[in-house]
């Protein structure tokens, strides 16, 4: 699938500019003794190349849009359009990462980067290049051969990315995928994911319950109420496309749109009482 | 190296109580002694007694590991990928597995005898039992978040059987293969015992029929030595099929 390399508003396939298009989206699960609404009449369309944070309370839904958005389970009232057609079933052009890097373990970083290609039954000798280049990508040069097991957690972070990369999803769903690293690890990650995706005009929709994390990372920042989850606000980052994220910490654009994002979240904690 | 020393040591200790004892504290005839089971250990090494006896019952309990095994993987593997299925055979599955099998024994010599294929077949259904379950609670188990991610990728349930349920399969069999090496020698051991001529339980039975505490003795080191060795071998099975196992060994341990 070769996307025109033309700036990122333009790449997207949707009649309006909207890759993904969530139209009043509500999405109730039965429990045991009811109903429980886990997002309600959510409204975005996120463009094509565009960094999309959610944050919001835990339990407000956030994973349940990326979930709709792989076509894992449809919503219960609306409508969740990808490149401007309904979505039914799994959306094989999005790509998963979650809090678990979900790697096999009886694989090596360079077997479980190839797996997707084995799965497009790629040739051997193309997925080998592939996944050479790849390595280098996300900085795992001579690791190929190692097992998870022995790999830090980092790096099995970055295998997961090139894994995710290695069949060119045109969106990248994200759920916490840094929420169990380390600061520093995970900056460096957060630096990483901002230039691949642009660099690859991926279009990302990244759920965090760090606010820092939303505002350095995102175009855009989608903030949920608690449950049921509505969107209260969606806050565009005034931060440059190539912003340094290792200097934000000074910048005071970054501390200004944390604080507003913080006012807004902390009122609705109040009001949900949690 | 201090361990090992330690270890030898608490070996010879326990020996010379042992041999110190018989004959003094409790007779000769019931506990015999460490000098008399060596001498008799020796003798039935060198006429060649024990390696065949040993070789009979390693056969059976080797044949009728792979055939339990076997079976219990393939089966495990079946039930735990249909729900269906495993709904309808779960209360059979558990019932049969409360049961101590031992108690198949006098039902498995009326039907296929007393030789070679009855301890084979009595080896292959207690083994059978404990790779099935452990096999079929690894297939449950595989991650369905693991399988999402993998069926995004735009995996069929062919790639997801050759790449995620049976490679994770595996380890369980194993875990339940390894489970299962004493109670594959028990099944084998306890089918000579009960209707044999041959084999190292046979050997055990009849030294105690002749009041041979040493013979006794003597057999059961050989038992001793037959269960290490397959332990062994099934260790190094593992190592061989499963090399990511090794490498978490590699690993430096931190918390």
């Amino acid at each position: 699938m070769d996307r025109p390399s033309a700036k990122r508003h333009e790449t997207s396939e949707g009649q309006d500019g909207a890759l993904i298009r969530f139209a009043n989206v509500s999405k109730r699960f039965s429990l045991e003794g009811g109903e429980m609404t886990a997002v309600s009449d959510v409204s975005l369309d996120v463009r094509g190349g565009e960094i999309i944070t959610l944050v919001g309370p835990s339990g407000c839904g956030k994973s349940t849009l990326l979930n709709m958005t792989a076509g894992l389970f449809q919503p219960s009232e609306g409508t969740v359009f990808y490149e401007g057609k309904i979505l039914s079933g799994l959306n094989h052009q999005v790509g998963y990462m979650t809090q678990s890097d979900h790697l096999l373990p009886w694989r090596t970083v360079f077997g479980n980067i190839v797996a997707p290609l084995e799965i497009r039954r790629m040739g051997k000798a193309a997925a080998r290049e592939r996944v050479e280049s790849l390595l280098e990508t996300v900085g795992l040069q001579g690791f190929g051969g190692s097992y998870p097991n022995q790999i830090s957690g980092g790096m099995r972070k970055r295998t997961a990315l090139a894994r995710l990369l290695a069949y060119d999803p045109q969106t990248l769903l994200m759920d916490e995928p840094f929420g169990a690293l380390d600061a520093l690890l995970r900056l460096r990650l957060q630096v990483e994911l901002r230039v691949l995706a642009r660099r690859l005009q991926k279009t990302v929709l990244f759920v965090t319950h760090d606010l820092e994390e939303a505002v350095a990372l995102g175009d855009r920042c989608a903030v949920f109420s608690a449950r049921p989850g509505r969107i209260i606000s969606i806050v565009t980052i005034p931060l440059p496309e190539d912003r340094d994220l290792m200097q934000l910490r000074y910048n005071s654009d970054f501390t200004r749109t944390c604080a507003d994002l913080w006012s807004l979240l902390s009122s609705e904690l109040a009001r949900s009482g949690t | 190296m201090k361990i090992a020393a330690l270890r030898l040591l608490v070996l010879v200790l326990l020996l010379g109580i042992w041999e110190f004892a018989s004959g003094r504290l409790v007779s000769a005839f019931f506990i015999s002694k460490p000098s008399s089971i060596g001498a008799k250990f020796w003798s039935i090494l060198i006429d060649g007694t024990l390696l065949r006896n040993m070789g009979i019952t390693a056969s059976e309990a080797v044949t009728g590991f792979i055939v339990g095994g076997l079976a219990g993987a393939i089966v495990g593997l079946a039930l735990g990928r249909s729900v269906t299925l495993a709904k309808v055979f779960d209360p059979f599955i558990t019932a049969f597995y409360s049961m101590p099998k031992v108690a198949l024994a006098p039902l498995f010599i009326l039907w296929f005898g007393v030789d070679f294929q009855m301890r084979v077949l009595f080896t292959a259904v207690i083994v059978f039992f404990l790779v099935f379950l452990n096999t079929y609670t690894g297939v449950r188990n595989v991650s369905r978040e693991l399988m999402t991610v993998f069926r995004l990728m735009g995996a069929r349930e062919s790639h997801l059987a050759r790449m995620v349920v049976v490679p994770s399969a595996i380890t369980w069999v194993f875990a339940g293969l390894r489970l299962s090496v004493p109670y594959a020698l028990i099944g084998a051991i306890v089918a000579e015992i009960m209707a044999g001529n041959s084999g190292l339980g046979y050997l055990v039975e009849h030294a105690a029929a002749q009041f041979d505490t040493s013979g006794v003795f003597a057999a059961l080191l050989g038992v001793m030595i037959l269960a290490l060795a397959l332990n062994l071998a099934v260790k190094l099975l593992e190592r061989v099929l499963m090399p990511w196992r090794d490498a978490s060994e590699q690993r430096e341990v931190t918390v």
